[in-house]
């Protein structure tokens, strides 16, 4: 009705009736106040634009500091040599941080070992059976995650070193589980939920076992979230140095701790280990990271 | 690709009517396999479902009650009614979806003779023998076009190259979808049109071989020309299989179903049946009056 009597209204035709010069009374008001909001909203467009060109290298810049300062006072450090001897008495110049990667290795291998297939069975049962009990797994690792990580170190102390009576990488790959367990339980589980409803059902509709469907339907969706979110909880676990504290037999088998210990020794050299061992820890998360990230574009481009 | 490109399939003669691929086919695993040949023998099996009085109610919610059914083997059974009836809900009682889903089915519902809520049922095997289509194309996106064909199979514990490759061929011609895939087997199944996806959703419902198929309004999400394709495609498939559809286009389930079932919500808000017959009859002469102006289109 309103086109054919607007096209009447424009050829001059018959008189409109009062219902369709209020139609247009309120139209007007609409496109009048469209054009005076549209000028503010381009300029409040602008000023956030200018905020967040402002806030991008205020957030970068920490970062990029960080990254300059551990090459510029790490690269003389590093050489084969560095990477491939071990570690010398303190004030002895010379050495390497062999042991510091191998220890640092076999603890994350240790915490990787008991997290990532806790971390899997977990987020599975998490998403088999919503309900109560879930929901106290779910707050209990968010409680987890936030505990600090010195009291995992004490916590892995109580449990393996007093009762064993010597520390051991054991212990500290069991507080770098403890501590990554919580972040691959969610991100497993977050990976989990963007597998629809709907590929479940059609698994479960073909007479698959529910144990199947986990598996070859709600796991694999998930994988690339999965992957990413695990890599990324070691890289995390990688940099942890007070969880180490109480556990690992001395600095000299954890890079974490070997920075931090040759870091407060007086000596130019043990200094200059620090800042080496620190780029190559940095270099191996970033490594880590990267890993991540193509794995799970790897992944994703294979499903479209 | 290459790999399932070389297969021969035994429904693969040009045909244009899959009616007669399928009788093809059926005479070919005659002579292949040692079952009697009244058993490969399509006019004289096939599997009804039988709904008695099912209620299903969702905790303290009832929303469908006292349906009692009969979708005899071999035809079309449409659902129809307005949203929130309770067709949906009927349909995935006879695979027993509820069961996880937290609805509780009381009545007894039959595929065949057997009580598919018995004591000694167990979902998956009965699952196995009921294929289902969902609203939306839901293929599986990690799996190559072949893969989601075979899923069902794998899921079920075929593992012989042979007999999936044969299977999984035979399904595709099945949804008539070979011509357009035998390409590209090994592309993701994502890739496909919503129609195309649609198709392989049943190719893989057919490749379990089911004696009944629940398609749960298939072309919602599908444009006209793939609503009609897929309309041929339950025609042609209702000579092997039961079918159950659900729809809420009056149209649709005029074209393609032999007994219509009509659900309207009672005055209480709760979905019941009321009316079943051949889908000629209840078009024509509604005995309910509810039904009447439900199917000419004054209500819903």
């Amino acid at each position: 009705m309103s086109m054919l009597s607007s096209v009447q209204v424009a050829l001059g035709g018959p008189m409109p009736d009062m219902g369709l010069v209020e139609v247009a009374r309120r139209r007007a008001v609409v496109r009048d106040s469209a054009r005076r909001s549209i000028r503010r909203r381009r300029m409040t467009g602008h000023a956030m634009q200018v905020i967040c060109l402002i806030a991008v290298p205020i957030g970068l810049a920490p970062l990029v500091a960080l990254l300059i300062a551990t090459v510029a006072k790490g690269a003389g450090a590093v050489s084969i040599d560095f990477l491939t001897h071990a570690p010398t008495p303190s004030g002895v110049p010379g050495g390497g941080i062999s042991t510091a990667i191998v220890g640092s290795g076999e603890i994350v291998a240790y915490a990787i070992a008991l997290a990532v297939p806790l971390g899997l069975f977990i987020a599975l049962f998490l998403f088999e059976r919503p309900g109560g009990v879930a929901s106290a797994i779910r707050f209990s690792a968010d409680v987890l995650s936030g505990v600090p990580s010195i009291i995992v170190g004490i916590f892995a102390y109580a449990v393996f070193v007093e009762r064993f009576h010597h520390v051991s990488n054991v212990a500290a790959g069991f507080a770098l589980g403890v501590l990554m367990l919580p972040i691959m339980v969610r991100a497993n589980e977050e990976a989990m939920r963007t597998v629809s409803i709907d590929l479940w059902e059609a698994g479960v509709s073909l007479g698959a076992r529910r144990s199947r469907v986990a598996r070859s339907v709600v796991l694999r969706g998930a994988l690339p979230g999965v992957v990413t979110g695990n890599l990324l909880a070691v890289a995390r676990a990688v940099g942890e140095t007070a969880p180490l504290l109480f556990t690992v037999v001395s600095p000299a088998f954890a890079m974490t701790l070997l920075i931090f210990n040759d870091a407060t020794e007086p000596f130019p050299d043990a200094q200059q280990t620090a800042w080496g061992t620190a780029l190559v820890l940095l270099a191996l998360v970033l490594i880590l990271s990267v890993t991540a990230r193509t794995v799970a574009w790897t992944l994703n481009r294979k499903t479209r | 690709m290459k790999r399932h490109g070389e297969v021969t399939n035994p429904a693969s003669n040009h045909s244009s009517d899959p009616r007669a691929r399928v009788e093809n086919r059926s005479g070919q695993l005659a002579r292949e396999s040692k079952l009697p040949a009244d058993r490969l023998d399509p006019r004289t099996h096939g599997t009804g479902v039988t709904l008695d009085n099912v209620s299903i109610t969702f905790g303290a919610h009832l929303a469908v009650r006292n349906v009692t059914l009969q979708m005899p083997a071999r035809q079309v059974t449409a659902l129809v009614g307005p949203s929130g009836c309770g067709k949906t809900s009927v349909l995935r009682a006879i695979n027993r979806l509820h069961d996880h889903t937290g609805g509780a089915v009381r009545g007894t519902v039959r595929l065949g003779n057997l009580d598919v809520y018995g004591p000694d049922v167990q979902p998956e095997v009965l699952r196995s023998r009921i294929g289902m289509v969902f609203q939306r194309p839901n293929p599986f996106p990690t799996m190559s076009i072949f893969d989601n064909v075979i899923s069902g199979l794998r899921f079920n514990g075929v593992r012989k190259k042979r007999l999936l490759r044969e299977m999984g061929v035979a399904a595709l011609h099945n949804a008539a979808l070979w011509d357009i895939v035998k390409d590209r087997l090994d592309q993701p199944a994502v890739r496909l049109s919503g129609g195309q996806q649609q198709r392989l959703c049943i190719a893989r419902a057919l490749a379990i071989e089911p004696e009944v198929l629940l398609m749960d309004e298939p072309c919602s999400a599908l444009d006209p020309v793939a609503t009609a394709k897929i309309e041929d495609l339950i025609r042609h498939l209702s000579s092997e299989v039961t079918i159950a559809l659900v729809t809420h286009n009056m149209f649709q389930a005029a074209r393609v179903s032999d007994t219509v079932a009509v659900f309207l919500l009672g005055d209480d808000r709760i979905g019941e049946l009321v009316e079943v017959g051949p889908t000629d009859g209840v078009f024509d002469t509604p005995s309910d009056a509810r039904t009447k102006a439900y199917v000419t289109g004054h209500v819903g």
